[in-house]
């Protein structure tokens, strides 16, 4: 028997997904859809793709290839680890939303986005991902703004900035194909270049085109902006990484790498100059996604295996922060006004987890010892160095004012009445994703290398780069 | 069929600066449908009809699913006549556009593998005009017809350089899920004061 990879990881979870979307009970939802989602990660981890099985004398077999409409989606086996982050990441989101109040959206249109952006990777020629990136960011919408919600700006913004990448990349697509057949024309290298890089500043939210993301936090449910903030710049940032590794002569250009060392030292000191200055929880986490991008962009500059390495690395890293910091943000929120410092006073009082889990994952955005985000940072920091030590002395800069958000964060929840007793309001299965997620980040700061087993799988998505 | 081509290019200069300067949401969907007929008879000239076709009547089906939504959502009597404001301002700024395009449309045909001068102005002229439709508001209604635009401006351009099969699918599902978004977001938008009439 043989079923295609792009069955099971793509059209299987889109129709689930469909599927729950008539499902109205919270507990299932959560519960149903993170076994599955978990189901699909282990498989894709453990499960040899193009390569025939023996189980109970029937042999089955995972073929890696599916034609559609003339064109192929095709999961190889050294995409497995990349299916196992994805999906072991959206297990976090599903589970955490058994605890989470106006979440059930988060599944059913979760696994249609994942599906769409496992697409993405998986489509051939890779170009077209920005296709399958745009429908991945239409069925979003409805995952921010509910029916019963007027929608604010920031939602409108990024369905224009995100919808503004697809042309931009899809030309570039195009015109690289010619830069490949005549290398001296340089004028085409140019426009090809700047088409490429109006497209990901608009798909990456780089530096100034990120202005909606801290609009959707404070709209929005941060729980449900967490998400996207993770699996959409997660995968925006693979697709560019195929960009470079497709094209030799983009790759090895100097001035792409100042480019994009440029792009990211703008995001991690103007994120951590806006977070430093920020008065609302959620714009503060905005901002850290910002920088956290930014990282990202700054690791793929060092152009080097080891620069790979390292964006691999923050993956993870980014996935348990997010995940983390979007569910204390929804802890709290239930609990406030707004999120704005005046409304969260002493709210550490009633959920000391959520707000500690806050504390904490804006201090391992901020490269903070012992937590999840110091090793890569770590890491990225020494490669940077070495490279141009005034790009290392800004990224310190932009890591000074994530910490000071901090600081800032913590004495506003914590800044009340005196002797005021503590009175933990939180739920078990809130204390519960809480105590683990913060166990998490601490593992994954002291033991950098409990991740490694699927890490070091990854870079071999990509034949020159990885390699 | 050049002079086809350039009676649709005059059909887009028409139908894009009246959706911009339209005060009734009737007429500027009226002028977006017209817009995509436009945009069908510049396909014709490089894509198989059947492409050209589904390009068309996504296009179409998009227009009817926002003029439906529209449709059965309260006017604004506060609102009429005050949007849009300075129509001059915006015929001068679709002037600006216009004068930009003249002056790139050389470049643009050489490097779009000499799709022919009539191709790249009316898909220029949508995308530069959507794109100035953006940047001057933030009503559901007009950010739904502004992306629609500039998409088709963009579609007109990469229909001459790639067939592709699939392509036209997802585009065609992009464009129709741009206006089911638009549609939800006006429905959501239901409670605050809606575009006018």
């Amino acid at each position: 028997m043989t079923i295609t990879a792009p069955t099971i990881w793509i059209f299987f979870p889109i129709l689930l997904g469909g599927s729950l979307a008539f499902v109205r009970n919270r507990k299932f939802l959560s519960y149903f859809s993170a076994t599955v989602a978990v189901l699909l990660a282990l498989m894709a981890q453990f499960v040899p793709i193009d390569k025939a099985l023996l189980i109970g004398g029937i042999s089955l077999k995972i073929s890696p290839s599916f034609a559609i409409l003339g064109r192929a989606l095709t999961i190889a086996s050294t995409e497995g680890a990349l299916l196992t982050l994805i999906y072991g990441g959206a297990a976090l989101w599903f589970f955490g939303s058994l605890a989470i109040y106006n979440t059930t959206q988060i599944a059913p249109l979760g696994f249609i986005v994942i599906g769409l952006l496992v697409a993405s990777v998986a489509v051939q020629p890779f170009l077209y991902a920005a296709l399958f990136i745009q429908l991945a960011i239409l069925i979003s919408v409805p995952m921010l703004v509910s029916l019963s919600q007027p929608p604010g700006k920031g939602v409108l913004r990024f369905l224009i900035y995100q919808t503004l990448a697809m042309p931009f990349i899809l030309m570039a697509g195009w015109l690289l194909a010619g830069v490949e057949a005549s290398p001296g024309d340089l004028a085409l290298a140019v426009q090809a270049a700047s088409m490429l890089g109006l497209g990901f500043a608009f798909l990456l939210a780089i530096f100034p085109l990120y202005s909606w993301i801290p609009m959707l936090m404070e709209d929005s449910h941060p729980f449900i902006v967490g998400f996207l903030l993770w699996i959409l710049p997660t995968m925006a940032l693979i697709f560019l990484t195929g960009f470079l590794d497709r094209y030799s002569w983009l790759r090895t250009s100097p001035q792409l790498a100042f480019a994009l060392r440029a792009a990211g030292l703008l995001m991690i000191v103007s994120g951590g100059f806006w977070a430093a200055l920020e008065r609302h929880l959620g714009r503060i986490m905005a901002f850290g996604v910002i920088a956290e991008t930014g990282f990202s962009l700054l690791a793929l500059s060092l152009n080097t295996s080891a620069g790979i390495l390292i964006l691999f690395l923050l993956i993870p890293a980014r996935t348990l922060t997010s995940a983390l910091w979007s569910f204390g943000l929804s802890v709290i929120r239930n609990r406030v006004k707004t999120m704005r410092f005046s409304d969260v006073r002493g709210v550490l009082y009633d959920a000391p987890l959520a707000g500690a889990a806050i504390v904490l994952a804006t201090l391992s955005t901020g490269a903070f010892p012992l937590l999840a985000g110091f090793p890569p940072r770590l890491a990225l920091w020494q490669n940077l160095a070495s490279v141009s030590s005034s790009a290392a002395l800004w990224m310190g800069i932009g890591i000074l004012g994530l910490l000071m958000g901090a600081i800032r964060s913590l004495a506003a929840m914590s800044i009340t009445e005196e002797f005021t007793g503590w009175s933990s309001q939180e739920s078990l299965p809130q204390r519960l994703i809480l105590g683990l997620g913060m166990l998490g980040l601490f593992i994954l700061g002291t033991f950098p290398r409990s991740a490694q087993f699927f890490l070091s799988d990854l870079p071999l998505m990509f034949e020159r780069l990885g390699r | 069929m050049v002079l086809l081509s350039w009676i649709a290019v005059a059909i887009i200069l028409i139908s894009s600066t009246s959706i911009l300067i339209a005060r009734n949401w009737r007429i500027s969907v009226a002028w977006l449908a017209a817009q995509y007929l436009a945009m069908f008879i510049l396909l014709l000239s490089h894509a198989p009809l059947g492409m050209a076709l589904v390009k068309l009547i996504a296009g179409w089906v998009s227009c009817a699913v926002i003029g439906m939504t529209r449709s059965g959502l309260p006017n604004n009597p506060a609102g009429q006549g005050i949007w849009p404001r300075a129509r001059l301002f915006r015929l001068f700024a679709v002037g600006a556009v216009g004068v930009i395009v003249v002056g790139v449309v050389p470049s643009v045909n050489h490097i779009m593998a000499d799709a022919g001068a009539a191709i790249a102005s009316g898909a220029l002229l949508l995308a530069g005009i959507g794109l100035l439709h953006l940047g001057m508001t933030s009503r559901i209604l007009r950010v739904t017809q502004g992306l629609l635009t500039t998409l088709a401006g963009f579609e007109i351009l990469y229909a001459a350089v790639e067939g592709s099969a699939l392509i036209t699918a997802a585009l065609a599902a992009i464009t129709l899920g741009i206006a089911l978004v638009g549609a939800y977001l006006m429905i959501a938008s239901r409670s605050i004061p809606a575009e006018a009439s």
